[in-house]
Parts: structure tokens; C-alpha cells; sequence
């Protein structure tokens, strides 16, 4: 795939990116500065065949981008995710795209059971204390959390991340845990009942448009001040702007989140409070999953070039 | 009545000797102490509390991906000590995926963990060392200067036992040469405090000896406390008895 143009949106990973210059022709988006990518796009958008995108809201594959890329054929998403892409475009204009499911399952879970023990036992929160010379000056003193063990988990989108997740807290005890499959609409009554017989509730489902929202006021109210709220899927799943309030008021319990709705742009009133864990959307984060993760970009990548059937489609 | 599993500050010779009878809190804590040695061990191998220093700094605009950490999936953990809390931490870990193997006074005979016969091959054997066990003469400083060695660069310890099962300086200096990777500690050996050359440390995550503080077990200890007394006064058996050399946990 040596003469295969590949745009490059943002630096993802050191490994992804010397694999992709080294066998493609590799273009980075980020070479010209933000006022100039207009221009940018313009002066290459003649040898541009691939676009390789990262994960999470704003992470590029929009209408505007396949517009202005007349010879696209193949949208690379280095996430399991792939809502920031324009599907309904790419099928228009006949271009593929591949995510990257099943490995990282097993991370994103892991790390969803890590948010669930920390939200509620505050461990993150009893660091800082102890890095901050308090446990010491306090005379011991640090005060009671609460139990995850035999808790009740609600888990919202019961897929792979989903089933793994359940698979993991039934190892602490947790009664059955349950799924609340969602039908195609947006009001969701049910997601409310879930969340009134759980202690926690845990987000995991895709971004589609249908779960924009799925953890509406209603939900929090119904969760309860001894609830906790843990988002592994989008920020966009949950109504952040109630989620804050709800936290800050007491209203809720806790909560652990690993995505919002604008990535890397964290309410400055969730610094503020302790019974908050803040993650920087890092359920793939491990070294081993995402070399895992660029490989399969790279394998879809060369099964494009070589008219070989993509490995992980999405359209 | 000891308001504690941990009863390596009372002398229970001299108890026995005077027909002093000694309760501790049975197996009142050990979902929690389990939890706790379980979401420290997530922590350091997923970097969770180093994130969200990251985070709370607003270090993520404006430096996008945070480091990374390790797949925990795999991972084979040993386990020092195989009671009740250190089953709970072995069957959580299975469910994490880990492999789990341990050491123990004696080995268990219903239990599915490849069993050493003492921690320093069980080190070799083990990507991360968690330490469950009883503080007496035979575990102080149990994890030392060899067993760290046998852990190698790459080996995570997390205790939650006491902190002098662990000899601190020779792991605080493990640390800060990168002859281990990692550290997550409820106890330390000199408490309140932890080290300060632990404090800028990013891949060691410190809690201040909590693992048992939550508000459903000192719930359930009033109650099993209360218990006990009961028993005691009313000429019953003691519901966790503690004997000079018994195997507690």
C-alpha cells in the first residue's frame, strides 16, 4: 500500500504513525497550523484515499471532511466507536469504514469495574489526600466510603463491553446483574426502572442517536444521592449539564466518568468535588491493546489496497 | 474484643496465660479490604488516580493523551496469604481475568490456585505481588529486598495487610531506581504518613490504611462486636475466637 495517500487527523499513537509512513504515503493534518487546514486540505485532496480518525465526539469523519475529499474511499477509525463519522455520507459516496472492535473489550470493562470500586471508595480521592500530607496532619483521620461488594449494577447496553462488565462485578458479589435493552426511540421509561432498583449504574452502550440523553434528570433522580453514575461510552449518553448539578447538590451519590460531551472539556465544577473519579477517555488506554488497536487499523488499511475484504466493516 | 482481623499488636501468649479469651472481627471486612486491595491493583496498572491528577491539573486540552498503562487481563497475581480476605481478592481477580497463585502457611485443598511454597519462587511466578497476610514473627518484612528482585522491573506490589510485611525503604528504593513498576499501599510502617519519595511517584497509588472504613462494615462490626459479647457473657462460644498460633487473617 505504497502509493496509498493516507490523511492522518491527529497524533493517535507513536506506532500507528511510523507504521503508516512508513508503508503509505502519510499526510498529517496537523502539519498546518488550524487556520491553514482549509488550504491544506485543498493542495492534497487529490492524493488523499484513506482518512485514519481517533475516537470520541469531535474526532473528525464529518460531511464537511468527505466533502473535501474527492478521491476518499476509506475511513479508518482507530476506536471501537465510530459516531463522529458521517455514515449516511460515506454511504452516498460509496466510502468504507472500519472501527476497532473486540480488543478492546476487555480494557474498557476493566476499567469500567476500576471507575465503579473508585467512585464509591474514593481511592483516587484518598491518594490525593495522602500526597497532599493530610493523613498525617489529620492524625489518621480520613472517614468512611461505601461498599461496592453486593451492590446492585444496572448496566445500560448490555454488548460486548457490556457483557464483560457484568461478567466482572458478579466476581464481587453483585446479585444479577441487569440489562435494559433499548428500543428504538428516544423517551426511555425503562432505563428509569433500571435505575430505581440500582445501587450503580453503569453506561456502556454505542453512540447511536436513540441513547443521546438516555440518562436524563429522571434517571439520576430515580439512581438517588446514594447512586453512582459510571460513563464508559459517550458523554453524550448522559444529560452532563443535570449530571453536574445532581453531583454538586448531593443529588447523586458519585460518579466515574471517562468521557463528556465536549472531550477534554471538563466541567470546572466536577474539579471541584471529591466524589467525583475523572478519567481522559482512557478505556483502551493500555500499551498492549492499542498496538492490538493499530494493528487492526493497519491490517484494514492493506486489505483496502489489496481489494481484499475489510476485516472489522462498519459500512 | 478486638474491633480489627489484624491482632498482631496483642499478646496473645500472655492472654492465654491469664485466661484472657480474644475475639477479632472474623471475615466483618473482607468484601471491602478485598475491594480495596482489588481497585488499588486496577489502579496502578491502569494509571486511574495518575489520570485524573492529569485531569484535575486541565492537563488533558492541552496535552491530549495521558500515558499508558497495562493490560490487566493475564496478569498473574500472587497472592501472600489465603484467608478470607484473600480468597475474596482471588476470586475478584478471576473474574478480572487474572491467574491467580499463591502462598500460605499451608496450602488449601479446595482451591484451584497453583500453591509456593514460599514467596520468593511465588514472586518469580507472579507479574504482581498482593500481600493478604497476617502480621506475626514469620511474615514481618516478608516481602524484602530478594522477593522484589524476584518481582523484577515490571512487578506491581499492592498490601493490604500490614505495612511492615513489606520492608519499606527497600521498596521505596526499588522504586525510585525503577527495579519495580509499580506500588499500591493501604499500610505503611511508620502510620499516619507515607514516604515522601513516594509522593511525585505516578505509577504508586497510597490510601491511608481504609480498606475496612466503609459505612456498611462498621455497621456490620457493631453488630458483630455486640455479638460476641453476647456470647461471651452468656457463657457461649466466642463467633471468632482468636488462640496464640491460630491461622488469622
Amino acid at each position: 500500500m505504497e502509493s496509498l495517500g493516507v490523511l492522518l487527523l491527529r497524533p493517535l499513537d507513536t506506532y500507528l504513525e511510523q507504521e503508516l509512513d512508513r508503508r503509505c504515503r502519510l499526510l498529517r493534518l496537523w502539519d498546518a497550523p488550524h487556520d491553514r487546514r482549509g488550504e491544506f486540505l485543498r493542495a492534497h485532496a487529490l492524493s488523499i484515499r484513506a482518512v485514519v480518525t481517533g475516537g470520541g465526539s469531535g474526532a473528525g469523519g464529518d460531511a464537511e471532511l468527505i466533502d473535501a475529499l474527492p478521491r476518499l474511499e476509506i475511513i479508518v477509525c482507530y476506536a471501537v466507536g465510530f459516531d463522529h463519522v458521517d455514515l449516511t455520507r460515506c454511504r452516498e459516496r460509496g466510502v468504507r469504514v472500519t472501527n476497532t472492535p473486540d480488543v478492546l473489550t476487555d480494557d474498557v470493562a476493566d476499567l469500567a469495574v476500576g471507575l465503579a470500586i473508585d467512585a464509591p471508595r474514593r481511592i483516587p480521592h484518598a491518594d490525593r489526600y495522602v500526597r497532599a500530607g493530610l493523613w498525617k496532619a489529620n492524625n489518621g483521620y480520613y472517614g468512611l466510603t461505601n461498599q461496592f461488594s453486593g451492590k446492585r449494577v444496572g448496566i445500560i447496553g448490555l454488548g460486548r463491553i457490556g457483557l464483560a462488565i457484568a461478567k466482572r462485578v458478579e466476581g464481587f458479589g453483585c446479585p444479577r446483574t441487569r440489562q435494559q435493552a433499548y428500543p428504538n426511540y428516544t423517551y426511555l421509561p425503562t432505563v428509569v426502572q433500571l435505575a430505581a432498583v440500582s445501587d450503580g449504574l453503569v453506561v456502556a452502550c454505542s453512540p447511536k442517536e436513540q441513547s443521546r440523553g438516555i440518562v436524563s434528570r429522571e434517571v439520576i433522580e430515580a439512581l438517588g444521592p446514594r447512586g453512582v453514575l459510571v460513563n464508559v461510552g459517550r458523554g453524550a449518553h448522559v444529560d452532563q449539564p443535570e449530571l453536574v448539578a445532581a453531583l454538586a447538590e448531593g443529588r447523586l451519590g458519585g460518579a466515574g466518568l471517562d468521557v463528556f460531551e465536549a472531550e477534554s472539556d471538563v466541567p470546572q465544577v466536577l474539579m471541584a468535588l471529591d466524589n467525583v473519579v475523572l478519567a481522559p477517555h482512557m478505556g483502551s488506554g493500555t500499551r498492549e491493546t492499542r498496538k492490538a488497536m493499530a494493528d487492526l487499523v493497519l491490517a484494514n488499511l492493506e486489505a483496502h489496497a489489496l481489494s481484499k475484504p475489510l476485516l472489522t466493516p462498519v459500512v | 474484643m478486638c474491633l480489627a482481623a489484624g491482632v498482631d499488636f496483642i499478646d496473645l501468649d500472655e492472654c492465654a496465660r491469664r485466661g484472657v479469651v480474644v475475639a477479632n472481627s472474623g471475615s466483618v471486612f473482607s468484601a471491602d479490604v478485598a475491594d480495596h486491595a482489588v481497585g488499588l491493583l486496577i489502579d496502578v496498572l491502569r494509571r486511574v488516580s495518575a489520570a485524573e491528577r492529569f485531569v484535575r491539573r486541565g492537563l488533558w486540552p492541552v496535552q491530549g493523551g495521558h500515558p499508558l498503562g497495562s493490560k490487566i487481563g493475564g496478569r498473574r497475581v500472587g497472592i501472600i496469604g489465603l484467608g478470607n480476605i484473600g480468597s475474596q481478592i482471588a476470586k475478584r481477580l478471576q473474574a478480572l481475568g487474572c491467574i491467580v497463585c499463591y502462598n500460605s502457611r499451608t496450602p488449601k485443598d479446595s482451591v484451584p490456585y497453583r500453591y509456593f511454597t514460599n514467596v520468593h519462587d511465588l514472586a518469580v511466578e507472579s507479574d504482581v505481588l498482593v500481600v493478604a497476610c497476617a502480621l506475626n514473627k514469620a511474615t514481618r518484612h516478608i516481602v524484602g529486598k530478594d522477593v522484589l528482585e524476584a518481582l523484577g522491573k515490571d512487578g506491581v506490589v499492592v498490601n493490604i495487610g500490614r505495612g511492615a510485611n513489606v520492608d519499606q525503604a527497600e521498596l521505596v528504593r526499588a522504586l525510585k531506581e525503577g527495579r519495580i513498576a509499580g506500588a499500591g499501599l493501604d499500610v505503611f510502617e511508620n502510620e499516619p504518613g507515607a514516604p515522601g519519595e513516594l509522593f511525585c511517584m505516578d505509577n504508586v497509588v497510597m490510601t491511608p490504611h481504609v480498606a475496612v472504613f466503609t459505612a456498611e462494615s462498621m455497621s456490620d462490626l457493631r453488630d458483630h462486636v455486640v455479638a460476641n459479647l453476647e456470647a461471651f457473657f452468656s457463657g457461649q462460644p466466642l463467633l471468632t475466637p482468636v488462640l496464640p498460633h491460630s491461622p488469622v487473617n
